[in-house]
């Protein structure tokens, strides 16, 4: 019984409102988003602040349950923290180790953009790509990284021979 | 010509297509799992009605909120309304929303159509 009271600390020391492990479906998206907005609106947050934690939250969730025909991504986890300052959005999902290169260098060329230049790599995707690209060619953290303003965090940790788990963390400024 | 009309959900937003009252909008959040496919008969809509198309087609977007495989699609709704003389986007935004005025305004630089900015 002792690890009801370790993961209890552990959110607390984190600071987490909500964690969910499992299978990502748009059902399972569309609840953690009524949670999480209730909970903002029952503390009163700024408007602009929730709007963003929700856009963001969005992209996140999408992400994986876009890629969850992969039966690895059926272990995902999605995490909110709620600091004085912040808000910390935080997903970590397997991902197929041919993908790792490929999602490393979309991200860092996306924390190498400032505010202009992640404004125009988002027209340039949305105008040359078709919808059918799975990936969205990374629009969804194009998107992310706009609203958040300031880099996303990221990291891969080899699994196996097939697989990396891939942590994401972006982060949004309290109004 | 037939209507369109679709009730608004947590995660598609709201249509209403009426060529004989001349009633064009989408609001709401647009969130949906399948974007292409909940666009898909909206972009069907519009290609029959460039062939009979009002002198004038004031588009309303009222949006709280859309993601980013909707942004595509949104997209694709104005390219096609480009080709209908007369459009005018009448772009909606909740006055503290930057993020979605900043939207349409990327939007109207990626389309030659005219657009009305409102805050509600």
């Amino acid at each position: 019984m002792k690890f009801i009271f370790d993961l209890h600390k552990t959110m607390l020391e984190n600071n987490l409102i909500l964690v969910y492990e499992g299978e990502f479906t748009q059902e399972i998206t569309k609840s953690v988003l009524a949670m999480a907005e209730r909970n903002m609106d029952s503390i009163g947050e700024e408007s602009s602040t929730k709007r963003k934690v929700f856009n963001v939250m969005v992209e996140c969730l999408q992400n994986i349950v876009k890629h969850g025909e992969d039966e690895a991504n059926k272990q995902a986890i999605f995490m909110i923290g709620k600091e004085n300052e912040q808000y910390v959005i935080t997903s970590g999902n397997p991902i197929r180790n041919e993908f790792v290169e490929g999602l490393k260098s979309k991200l860092e060329e996306i924390n190498s953009l400032d505010k202009e230049g992640l404004k125009s790599l988002y027209k340039e995707i949305i105008k040359n790509t078709s919808i059918s690209d799975k990936g969205g060619a990374g629009l969804g953290f194009v998107d992310m990284a706009r609203k958040s303003g300031q880099e996303l965090a990221y990291d891969f940790k080899p699994l196996d021979d097939a697989y990396s788990f891939f942590s994401l963390k972006t982060c949004i400024r309290r109004a | 010509m037939n209507i369109i009309n679709l009730e608004g959900t947590e995660d598609t937003p709201k249509i209403l297509l009426d060529k004989d009252n001349g009633i064009f909008e989408i609001s709401g959040r647009s969130l949906p799992e399948d974007s292409q496919g909940f666009y898909q008969p909206i972009l069907d809509w519009i290609g029959e009605y460039e062939n009979a198309a009002n002198p004038k087609t004031e588009f309303v977007f009222k949006l709280e909120y859309f993601n980013t495989a909707s942004s595509k699609l949104i997209l694709d709704v104005l390219s096609a309304l480009e080709e209908i003389e007369g459009t005018v986007i009448h772009w909606y935004y909740l006055e503290d929303d930057e993020d979605m005025q900043e939207a349409g305004e990327e939007f109207s630089e990626l389309v030659d159509l005219e657009f009305e900015f409102k805050e509600y």
